[in-house]
This record gives structure tokens, C-alpha cells and sequence, in this order.
């Protein structure tokens, strides 16, 4: 057995994968989308001990929340006594496809909403109970289980009139350059997926496995607490989680992800 | 939130080898951590997981902090008699789940 | 600091320049206490004075974990797993992980085959061993490295 290669046997390795993207990214003054052609999930990009973890539902610790949620989904709440499956019936069949569409445009706010958000609401107004939290553990089971019967089917947002002012503001957003690093999304989601990021590859960043076990995080978590790291990441204040923002963002990256297949609820690294 | 999943073959000829696939929701705290304010989050794990058969345990597993967060465990065991497998996992807190599940074996 | 140094270590040598970025994140455990000899020792607790013989155990790690805090692992011992003639527990350990011990499984001859997969916790790049523990009071091992990298876009800056 030989010597371990260690990660530390290179520190500049690290520390010149960043000052070049850094350098490449000032150079380029607009970044291009990725050909559709040319689109691929996490997945893809993942080793095969993590493909793995995901491929196997008695093995993917995602799915722990799964049945969790199947449990909240059936559970009798709220002065009514009534459960999401009263109304919601079998949700193997009535949620078919829902998670593909999602953010949709809520009427009574004039704008779209998350996934999340529209649990919350029927919580809040159909079932008479609080909101649960974002990134609550009830919540990410409910919506990992909602999300998983939409597993297989292409996303499909339907975007008309009433949603393209948020869409355009979310895609403003992803070419935007913000904080400390003044980086954009795309400059490092268009421009440089496939390449090294401080050990990891970075991903095309399409949104078809939420909400997905994070092997960071050790533990199921939203599209929007993902988005709020790489905000970290580079420096800038996260937004809160249900801001607008990143809403409209989730809004973009799901349209830029039009026709992919979601594989919620996936591993990612 | 608690959540276990098992998976084991519902039946079995007697003799085979059955693989066993257990999954269950835990934090796994190491014990090493320090939190927001500098202070040691304190050890919270599994330590012990024991699966017996018809009340024979066939497969025990010690752990310790370096076992991941949702603790993954497959093992073997020889399908003997139809009965059933049962599964416990106790740890620090008093922490104790135990499931279990059917096997026919021909 | 020898030849592994811990994460925090990694992190220093590879200059502000990398940690004013915010791409990497100081990890909030330190290894401490945890080396090549207080694994020896903690192996030492298993098999006493008894010879460790390389062979008939098989551990199955990935080279390069994609995040330390999960890495998938199988180990494996040749063994007829009869009666007179099997595997009675395997025992795995890290080198330099804050505690040397990882875990312990018992099997017997009602296992059918001493195979056992989990996911286990690396602190750093790191040798993980395994030992096997026979019904004939030998003892055999198999140890794989493992590179561990730190994950970009964390949760705290």
C-alpha cells in the first residue's frame, strides 16, 4: 500500500483553481447559456459511490424524509381534523407532475410561489394550523414526499404573461454579479461546469433533484437553503428563505431546466 | 423525526443467504463539534445495533461516532426457519428503536 | 507536522488568499489526539499480542470521497462461515479521526457470509484498517486510503 495522496500534499492546487477561475471570470464580460443539448443533472457529474446512495430507495437516505412525510400526509390536524389526503386523495396519483411545475402563480398573491409556500397555504387555510418553519423537518418531509411522486417526469413550467416578469427578474439575478467575489451564477454554472471547485465539480446548477439529502449538510434540505450557500460562498448576504429573490430564482432555474428529468429526492456531495 | 427503513426479502428457501438493508434516522451527534458560540455539542449517537432472529441474535454492531449521520448497516444472515427478524438500535439519551419484520422460509 | 497534517493545517499553508474567499470554510473540528499510535493502541485492545496478518479481509473504500461526512463503505473476509470455521467479528478503524474506533461487527456462522457495507465519517485524508477476527483466534487486516476534500458553498462564511 502506498503513500495516500493527500489533499494537503497540494495546497496551491486549491488555491490556483480559484485565482484562475477568478481571473477567467473577469476577462469574459457576459456569460453564455448552455446549449439545451448540452444540459446535464448533478447527477451526472456525481462519482459512482453517491450515484449509488440515490439509485437505491432502501439505501437513500432521502428517503427517510419521504416516509416521514407519507406519515404527515395521512396524519389528521387542526380543529377540522383533517389531512392532506382528504382532499389530496392518493398522492402517488393526484401529485403526479406537481413538483415538474413548481413555482406556479399563486392568484391570491399575485405572484409564483414555491412548492413550500403552496403547503404552507393549504396548512394555513384549509387545515387551520401554523405554517411550518422553512427547512422545518416536517416540512422538507412533506414536500420530499410530494416531490418524489413527480420522479421521472420532465419539468414543465408553464410560463405566461403573469409569471414572465419573474422569470425575467430571476434570470436578471442568475447573470448578476454580486458579492465579495462580484460573481455571477452563470459564470460559474454556464461558463465553467465540469470544472474543480475546491474539491468538487461544479454542476450546471438544474434544480431536479429537490429537496435532496446533501452529504454536507447530512440531512435533507431545500433548493432554497442550497442557494442561500452558494450566496455564502460567494460572499454576498442571503436572502431569506420565501424571498422573492429566490423565488424568482427557483422560477428561472426550473424554466432553464425545462424537459429534464426530476429525481427527487436525489444525493448530491 | 424517527424513521427506520428495512429491507428484507419477505421470503426465502431455507439455506439461502438473505441480505438484510437497515436505514434509520439519526443525527449521530460526534460529540466533536462546536456550535456558533464555541461550545462542544455534546456526543448524541447510536452505540448498539443488534438483530435477532426468532430470538437468536445473529448480527451485532458496535458503533461509534465515525458511523455516519443515518446510520446505513447491511448484513447477512442465513435463512433458517420462517419467523421473524427483529431489529434494535439503542444510544446515548436513551435511544432505543426496535422494529421488525416477517421472513417465510420454504 | 508529519506527513498528515490536520484540516486546519491544509487550510493555513493554503494561505488567506484561499480562506479570504470565503471558498473554503475553517472545519470546526480539529483532530485532535487522533494518531497513526492511538490506532495501533486501539488495535492493540483488540488483538492483544496476537499477530495481524494482511490478507483474506477485503475493504472497499472510494479513493476520493466526494464529502467526508459520508463515505460509502464494504469489508468483506474470506471465510467458509461454518461452525468450526468462520468469521467472529471485524473491526474497523481510522488513523486520524478525532477517536480511533469506527466500529465493531459480530458475526458467527448464522451470518452465511462475513460481508457487512455501511457509511462511515473521515475527518481528513486519511488510512482506514480493517481487522478481521476468526473463530480460530487469528487475526487479519486489509487498510485503504481515502483523499478527503472540503465541500465549496457552505453554510457559514
Amino acid at each position: 500500500m502506498g503513500a495516500p495522496a493527500s489533499a494537503a500534499a497540494s495546497p496551491w492546487r486549491v488555491v490556483r483553481a480559484a485565482v484562475g477561475v477568478i481571473i477567467v471570470m473577469t476577462a469574459s464580460a457576459f456569460a453564455g447559456e448552455i446549449p439545451r443539448a448540452e444540459r446535464r443533472s448533478g447527477y451526472d457529474l456525481m462519482g459512482p459511490q453517491t450515484r449509488a446512495m440515490q439509485d437505491d430507495d432502501t439505501a437513500n437516505p432521502a428517503m427517510l424524509w419521504v416516509l416521514e412525510g407519507e406519515g404527515l400526509w395521512n396524519r389528521k390536524i387542526g380543529a377540522a381534523g383533517s389531512a392532506c389526503a382528504d382532499c389530496h386523495r392518493d398522492a402517488g396519483t393526484t401529485m403526479k407532475g406537481v413538483a415538474a411545475r413548481y413555482p406556479a402563480f399563486d392568484t391570491a398573491r399575485g405572484r409564483p410561489i414555491t412548492l413550500e409556500q403552496r403547503i404552507n397555504t393549504c396548512r394555513v387555510e384549509r387545515q387551520q394550523v401554523p405554517a411550518l418553519a422553512y427547512e422545518s423537518p416536517q416540512l422538507l418531509s412533506l414536500t420530499a414526499f410530494v416531490a418524489r411522486q413527480s420522479r421521472g417526469l420532465p419539468i414543465d413550467l408553464p410560463v405566461d404573461a403573469r409569471t414572465q416578469p419573474f422569470l425575467d427578474a430571476g434570470r436578471a439575478t442568475f447573470f448578476r454579479r454580486q458579492g465579495q467575489l462580484d460573481l455571477s451564477c452563470s459564470q460559474c454554472h454556464d461558463d465553467h461546469w465540469g470544472k474543480e471547485l475546491a474539491g468538487n465539480v461544479i454542476p450546471q446548477a438544474h434544480p431536479t433533484g429537490y429537496p435532496l439529502y446533501r452529504l454536507e449538510w447530512q440531512s435533507v434540505g431545500s433548493l432554497e437553503r442550497r442557494l442561500r450557500n452558494c450566496l455564502v460562498g460567494i460572499r454576498a448576504e442571503p436572502y431569506e428563505f420565501g424571498a422573492p429573490e429566490l423565488v424568482d430564482l427557483e422560477l428561472y432555474l426550473m424554466s432553464r431546466a425545462a424537459g429534464m428529468k426530476m429525481d427527487a429526492p436525489a444525493v448530491r456531495p | 423525526m424517527a424513521g427506520v427503513l428495512i429491507n428484507v426479502p419477505e421470503r426465502a428457501k431455507r439455506g439461502e443467504i438473505v441480505e438484510i438493508k437497515t436505514l434509520i434516522s439519526h443525527p449521530m451527534e460526534t460529540g466533536y463539534r462546536r456550535d456558533q458560540s464555541g461550545a462542544r455539542v455534546e456526543r448524541d449517537i447510536i452505540r448498539l445495533f443488534v438483530c435477532t432472529y426468532n430470538g437468536t441474535e445473529v448480527f451485532r454492531a458496535e458503533l461509534h461516532p465515525a458511523i455516519a449521520a443515518n446510520p446505513f448497516i447491511v448484513f447477512t444472515t442465513v435463512a433458517t426457519e420462517s419467523g421473524t427478524l427483529s431489529f434494535q438500535w439503542t444510544g446515548d439519551n436513551g435511544f432505543s428503536v426496535t422494529e421488525s419484520a416477517p421472513i417465510a422460509v420454504d | 507536522m508529519g506527513a498528515h497534517p490536520s484540516r486546519r493545517e491544509f487550510l493555513r499553508t493554503a494561505g488567506g488568499i484561499a480562506a479570504g474567499l470565503g471558498l473554503l470554510s475553517i472545519a470546526a473540528v480539529r483532530p485532535a489526539g487522533a494518531t497513526p499510535e492511538s490506532m495501533k493502541d486501539a488495535i492493540r485492545r483488540v488483538v492483544g499480542d496476537a499477530p495481524v496478518t494482511p490478507g483474506r479481509v477485503k475493504l472497499e473504500l472510494p479513493p476520493l470521497s466526494e464529502n467526508g461526512n459520508v463515505v460509502p463503505l464494504t469489508v468483506s473476509v474470506e471465510s467458509p462461515m461454518t461452525a468450526t470455521d468462520h468469521v467472529k467479528a471485524i473491526h474497523l478503524f481510522t488513523e486520524l479521526n478525532p477517536q480511533s474506533d469506527v466500529a465493531t461487527f459480530r458475526l458467527g456462522p448464522r451470518a452465511g457470509r462475513a460481508r457487512v457495507m455501511t457509511r462511515i465519517r473521515l475527518a481528513t485524508t486519511q488510512t482506514v484498517v480493517a481487522i478481521g477476527e476468526l473463530s480460530d483466534g487469528s487475526f487479519w487486516t486489509d487498510s485503504a486510503a481515502v483523499v478527503v476534500t472540503l465541500a465549496a458553498c457552505l453554510e457559514d462564511p
